[in-house]
């Protein structure tokens, strides 16, 4: 024993007491930032983030726009007290590079098409980080983007699967990241049953690959239906009262 | 035979399933893939024997070429006013449009609308490569002198204008108030009193945060009315 703790237990549960194929308790609101015209809260265990949607708009520089289309311009970025050690506010090689793969999730949702020659600005903050960051980050955005009311072909649910200790875990955290043998994010449109986002760190065969995309798939469809089930309670409050 | 799977009226989310079938068919804010119909916004659905379309509860309005707009002068050419209409697209209205014999030369058009100024407009040319342009050639269109204009959620507009306009004219007729509601979310109200003007605008405010409830006009209504006997007006 060098450190390294128990992903495992004897009786088959994770060091936070959920089984292999169990998410952890996951929270969702939308329409959280005034300001913003769409904005969602997105909460999976410890990992929490922020994302708030503007436009479509004019943009500030009138080469980037597209006459055809709109342009997504997207920004992942972690708060720096988000994680154990302060993390520089400076956008790293890492948030570059998400900010990258969640537009590029995002845009194959976005009707862009409808709004030629403006912009569409999508900000996601991660608050706390616990893992599992870039796929709350896309969940939170596409929420957002609904409530700001762009044309969407659906919602994007994400989550991340994993490795370790030779058993595939669904939704894993830091912990299970940093000590586990595989990392898997897994984007999708589930209506439409199209990935949008797959990514994977580490090394699995073939059989366990199509496990953990099955399993994956299943942690999905959770997220799906919690995404519009945070929708629709912004507009149950009304005929509530 | 299409299957249509939602309810008049009924809350719908991008993504969702609202109808099946070869002659099903996807009317605004939906869209038809391997014979599904899928909604793409956050609204009301709206059925019409195979048709689905959404009525959205958010969302930014582009304006068509012909509608009413409510803009803000934000800057001034020399022969051209740029004007804020809240869509994706800063509008420009051509001092030609606006006045008539328009002299580059002699006329100084800050003398016509400057910058802060209201305009009721009408957009005149607009597609996928140019525009908005306005014009405020036609009857009374022009700057805004008096009453106010507030600001409403643009996806609002089709639910205070009501069908056949009848949310306008319970409004109006309540109130004595005049009304002009532009498609950009932008209302300018005209009331003897103020007294009736702050219960225009409660009735609006009330309208734009219940709009996805059922029986609006009638609640509208009694609110106004409630209103006017509590502040003893007949």
């Amino acid at each position: 024993m060098s450190g390294r703790p128990t992903l495992i237990g004897e009786d088959g549960l994770r060091h936070d007491n959920r089984r292999p194929d169990e998410l952890r308790s996951i929270k969702m609101e939308v329409g959280v930032l005034k300001n913003a015209d769409g904005s969602a809260l997105v909460e999976f265990g410890n990992t929490k983030v922020i994302a708030a949607v503007y436009g479509p708009r004019e943009p500030p520089a009138k080469y980037m726009l597209s006459p055809e289309k709109a342009i997504v311009r997207c920004r992942y970025h972690m708060a720096p007290f988000s994680t154990a050690e302060r993390k520089s506010p400076a956008p790293s090689r890492r948030e570059i590079e998400l900010s990258k793969v969640i537009r590029e999730a995002l845009e194959s949702a976005i009707f862009t098409e409808l709004f030629p020659r403006s912009a569409i600005d999508i900000f996601i903050e991660v608050l706390q980080a616990d893992g599992g960051t870039r796929t709350a980050g896309l969940t939170a955005a596409s929420l957002a983007l609904a409530d700001a009311g762009i044309p969407m072909r659906d919602l994007i649910a994400a989550v991340a699967v994993g490795k370790i200790d030779g058993v595939i875990v669904l939704d894993i955290d830091e912990l299970e990241d940093e000590y586990g043998e595989a990392d898997m994010p897994v984007g999708m449109m589930p209506s439409l049953n199209q990935v949008v986002l797959l990514q994977l760190n580490g090394v699995m065969t073939r059989e366990e690959f199509d496990a953990a995309m099955n399993l994956a798939v299943k942690g999905i469809f959770e997220v799906y239906r919690l995404q519009k089930e945070a929708l629709s309670k912004k507009y149950m409050l009304y005929i509530e009262e | 035979m299409a299957n249509i799977y939602v309810a008049n009226r009924q809350i719908v989310k991008p993504g969702d399933l609202l109808a099946e079938g070869d002659d099903a068919i996807a009317g605004s804010y939906t869209y038809k893939v391997g014979g599904k119909v899928y909604g793409t916004v956050i609204g009301l659905a709206e059925v019409k024997e195979n048709a689905v379309s959404i009525i959205p509860l958010e969302g930014v309005v582009v304006p068509r070429e012909g509608d009413l707009v409510i803009g803000v002068v934000v800057g001034v050419g020399v022969t051209n006013w740029f004007i804020d209409i809240r869509a994706p697209y800063k509008a420009v209205l051509n001092a030609g449009e606006a006045i008539e014999q328009f002299n580059p030369l002699t006329d100084d058009i800050r003398k016509y609308f400057d910058i802060g100024d209201y305009v009721l407009a009408k957009v005149l040319i607009f597609d996928r490569s140019r525009g908005p342009i306005l014009t405020t050639k036609a009857k009374g269109l022009g700057k805004i002198v008096e009453g106010l204009v507030i600001d409403v959620k643009p996806s609002r507009v089709p639910r205070i204008v009501g069908k056949r306009k009848t949310m306008v004219e319970a409004l109006t007729s309540l109130t004595n108030c005049s009304m002009t509601v532009a498609v950009n979310g932008r209302i300018w109200i005209k009331c003897p009193n103020s007294l009736l003007e702050d219960i225009v605008i409660r009735a609006i405010r009330k309208i734009e945060s219940e709009a996805h409830i059922p029986g609006l006009t009638d609640r509208i209504r009694r609110f106004i009315e409630d209103e006017k006997r509590r502040a003893g007006i007949p």
